[in-house]
């Protein structure tokens, strides 16, 4: 990716993420937010995880947002206007994001793999599709041999190759939370005589 | 050329201003916002490391899995959490963190 781009996509991730802090009516931070999430989500496309991009796009700006956007017109809340802001906590908010990004500064730079780039740590896909060879699928290792890069079914691969369990028991905990919100959302009845 | 280092700097200066939002902001619907910029500030760091870690010619899919399972939890939480402020907004009619001190004792 041209350096360029990344400024612009991390510009729109950043500026956005400020307009969320900022904003004063909840419908444009929630607008906001979602812009925040297509620049992230541009970020992860130049970072080779095309899977991951469009997950982001599909779940936080899709799925997340228009929940987020559904609560706040549902609740009909008003903006903050009349109200005083409160000072300690902005000022004790500020201070402590300004110092966390001074010390990210110093500590980024600091490991021996932050210097890695695009050129020092490339992708060897045709020599990868030699060494991954019988444990792979077909189809990945043709993708690979082809020099296209099978970012889905890799993940997919991994996922359920390794990590088989762990996703059962995250699809247990998404069946917890639909059953917790339903059991939240129910009205409570009076008590019974 | 862009390095590891300059995600990891877009991904702590966006963790840090969703710390900011968290503790500066009184809407609790902006305060979820905020926390779920910064969870999206790990998983940029989370790719990040993944891309540049090359592990036989591939980047390091450990660690995409990862980002997988936190967006997933991510999605979960954003749905209680909604209903729990749907039931404080039920009992309280106000979105103000300062509003819910009961637990303050």
């Amino acid at each position: 990716m041209p350096p360029l781009l990344f400024y612009f996509f991390a510009l729109i991730t950043l500026g956005f993420g400020f307009m969320v802090v900022t904003g004063r009516n909840p419908v444009t931070c929630a607008l906001s937010l979602a812009a925040s999430f297509v620049g992230l989500a541009a970020l992860f496309l130049s970072l080779d995880a095309y899977f991951i991009g469009v997950i982001q796009i599909l779940v936080y700006a899709g799925a997340v947002m228009v929940l987020f956007l559904f609560i706040i017109m549902l609740l009909d809340i008003k903006t903050e206007e009349g109200k005083k802001l409160n000072l300690p906590a902005i000022v004790s908010g500020v201070l402590l994001a300004v110092f966390l990004t001074l010390q990210i500064f110093m500590v980024a730079g600091s490991t021996d793999l932050a210097g890695k780039t695009a050129a020092t740590a490339p992708l060897a896909l045709a020599e990868a599709s030699a060494k991954i060879g019988k444990a792979a699928l077909p189809t990945i290792t043709k993708d690979l041999k082809a020099g296209e890069l099978p970012d889905a079914k890799l993940i997919g691969f991994t996922l359920f190759d390794q990590y088989g369990f762990h996703l059962q028991v995250i699809g247990l905990l998404l069946l917890v939370g639909t059953i917790g919100v339903v059991v939240l959302s129910k009205r409570e009845r009076s008590p019974a005589p | 050329m862009i390095t590891l280092g300059h995600y990891l700097v877009v991904s702590g200066m966006l963790f840090a201003l969703g710390l900011a939002g968290v503790i500066a902001r009184r809407n609790i619907i902006i305060v979820y916002m905020c926390l779920e910029m910064m969870l999206s500030a790990a998983n940029l760091a989370l790719v990040g490391f993944s891309r540049f870690h090359v592990v036989n010619g591939l980047p390091d899919y450990t660690a995409q899995s990862l980002v997988f399972f936190t967006i997933t939890v991510a999605a979960a939480e954003v749905a209680v959490g909604l209903a729990i402020i749907v039931a404080l907004f039920r009992s309280k009619q106000s979105v103000d963190v300062e509003s819910v001190t009961k637990l303050q004792g």
